[in-house]
């Protein structure tokens, strides 16, 4: 019997966690032996983790964490992450050598059209993490991006020297240096629009920027997506409980974050 | 390969291993092969496009999970003209789940979904999130006769009644369905429930309640099935907090004939495969003639009626 799923596998592994720690004051870097099979991603996507029960810390659900890196060469899939919860603090006691279930990889990722040339992203915080793997595509396939990476301090401003090692121009900007409002923000934009070109924009992370790239990809016409974030249970689209909703052909409609999603289009999203 | 058919009513399957409604779609297909399964269950449809409960529409609590998704459902014609002909690739039965705000409505759907390439439909009678006040057809045996007679008069396909365990009687609920003519009851549905997040005050839940569902659910729905088992001479589909093969073998042991497995699978997308493998490597290891001799095997000795059919603790 042939079975005509129509689409393409998820695998539920075990992987060995190689490295787990601190790379600055908030933020963690994890780093998986991965088979081969689950590394076929794109950037954009994420895996749902079955986060381990220490001690106190008993998460019931999985958690869904987009990917940082991912090397079928190297055999490795990266996870950068922010300690904000039971989930997460029980993902950072995992020790090199223990084991963690992953289920992925999941979802949409993001599109980078034949001729878009000249890439922008915008991000903020934890964001920048969903966006670094875009920037590896990019280099591979040759195109020119720049990244407008947004924090609360420059200590916490991180995968700037990532982006950087992948060719990608980076400008930093700081809430503590009074960089990051939403006005600097515009300049810079218009800046690369005007004298560089933009022919699509990536953000994630902040709601902030969601809008004043909404309001300047609608003035100067140019397309954009965004990924976005919903509490999930299932992660697949069996639960239909990390749905948000999106303008769409005049109305609203609601779609998945975890298939659907997690990129959507940027005029459509709704913060 | 062990044998681990059974049968519910007319219909037989494979093992006893299903999906719960709601915790099932193609897509678990990309994950493993969904051939193997007893029986295919699917969400909950209703005759209409409905969108669905505002978020957040899940939350944990201790080793569980409340839901409120409120039954979105992409109506009876697309799930004709898409969903049955997924699964009919399969030579797994397919079991329709269908619910309805109306005991006519109900029987119209029910006679609508009645076509080649469904097995059996269970009636979902008792989703606490269906009426504004949480109350279902499930909730009194008057409700669920009432119910249940049109549903049986609109279909001859098998059908299945879900219970509810916000009933405070089980008992008499169980064998009105019977009584109406259910072919087997499914035991049960999630329990209405509610968590407040304590730093905003707020309830965790969108719709302010929603359904206890997972391991914590377990020995209410054990319970129940024990309960109805006794009750009611048509079989017994247990449902409710099932995550290993030792929950499956004491859901048979209480009486029931098949499983359910439900927010297990969000937790772990493979269980059902491990349970079935598991259930084999049981069955072998017992020297079972038949995965069924279990069903009833409690020894509960000579319990009295009185404390069977207990609807309070003492």
């Amino acid at each position: 019997m042939t079975i005509d799923i129509g689409f393409k596998r998820i695998y539920e592994t075990s992987c060995v966690v190689k490295s787990n720690m601190a790379i600055n004051r908030e933020y963690q870097l994890m780093v998986l032996d991965a088979p081969a099979r689950i590394l076929d991603c794109e950037p954009g996507q994420f895996f749902h983790l079955l986060c381990p029960s220490k001690g106190d810390l008993n998460p019931y659900f999985r958690r869904p964490m987009s990917i940082y890196g991912y090397y079928p060469d190297a055999g490795e899939l990266h996870f950068l992450y922010k300690i904000a919860g039971e989930g997460t603090a029980a993902l950072a006691s995992l020790e090199p050598g223990e084991n963690l279930n992953v289920v992925g990889p999941l979802g949409h990722g993001f599109e980078i059209r034949d001729d878009w040339q000249n890439l922008m992203v915008v991000a903020r915080g934890v964001g920048l993490a969903t966006l670094a793997p875009l920037a590896l595509k990019a280099q591979q396939l040759g195109r020119k991006l720049t990244a407008i990476c947004s924090a609360r301090s420059p200590e916490v401003l991180m995968s700037i020297d990532h982006f950087r090692e992948l060719g990608a121009k980076v400008i930093p900007v700081t809430d503590s240096e009074g960089t990051s409002s939403v006005q600097n923000l515009e300049r810079l934009i218009e800046q690369q629009i005007t004298n560089v070109g933009v022919d699509a924009f990536y953000t994630c992370g902040s709601s902030r920027i969601l809008h004043l790239l909404q309001s300047m990809c609608a003035r100067y016409d140019i397309p954009g997506q965004i990924a976005l974030e919903q509490q999930m249970a299932c992660g697949v689209g069996m639960c239909q409980c990390c749905v948000r909703s999106f303008r769409r052909n005049g109305g609203i409609v609601n779609e998945r974050v975890c298939k659907e999603g997690p990129v959507f289009d940027l005029q459509e999203a709704i913060a | 390969m062990t044998n681990l058919s059974v049968t519910v009513g007319s219909l037989r399957l494979e093992n006893p291993i299903m999906p719960a409604s709601g915790t099932f779609s193609e897509d678990l297909a990309k994950i493993f092969d969904i051939g193997v399964l007893g029986a295919h269950v699917t969400k909950t449809i209703t005759r209409d496009i409905r969108g669905g409960n505002p978020t957040p529409r899940v939350c944990e609590v201790r080793g569980s999970m409340l839901n409120s998704i409120g039954i979105p459902s992409k109506g009876v014609d697309y799930f004709k003209s898409e969903v049955i002909p997924f699964y009919n690739q399969y030579d797994t039965p397919l079991v329709v789940s269908i619910s309805a705000g109306s005991a006519d409505e109900f029987a119209r759907l029910c006679e609508d979904v009645s076509v080649p390439g469904v097995a059996a439909i269970e009636v979902n009678i008792s989703c606490p999130n269906i009426e504004a006040d949480g109350k279902a057809f499930a909730m009194r045996p008057s409700t669920t006769e009432e119910v249940m007679r049109k549903l049986r008069s609109a279909t001859d396909l098998p059908l299945w009644a879900k219970l509810s365990p916000n009933t405070g009687e089980t008992t008499e609920v169980a064998l009105a369905a019977e009584g109406a003519g259910a072919d087997a009851l499914v035991v049960a549905n999630t329990l209405l429930s509610m968590a407040i997040d304590i730093r905003s005050r707020k309830p965790k839940l969108g719709n302010l309640m929603g359904g206890l569902s997972g391991p914590g659910l377990k020995p209410i729905t054990l319970r129940m099935t024990y309960q109805c088992a006794k009750a009611v001479d048509i079989p017994i589909i247990g449902c409710g907090g099932i995550s290993t093969v030792e929950d499956v073998i004491e859901y048979l042991i209480a009486g029931a004939s098949a499983v359910q497995v439900g927010t297990a699978t969000f937790i772990r997308p493979t269980a059902m495969v491990q349970i079935i493998r598991d259930l084999a490597a049981y069955v072998e290891s017992q020297g079972l003639a038949s995965v069924s001799d279990l069903t009833g095997s409690i020894r509960d000795e000579e319990a009295s009626d009185g404390i069977v059919f207990l609807e309070a603790a003492q």
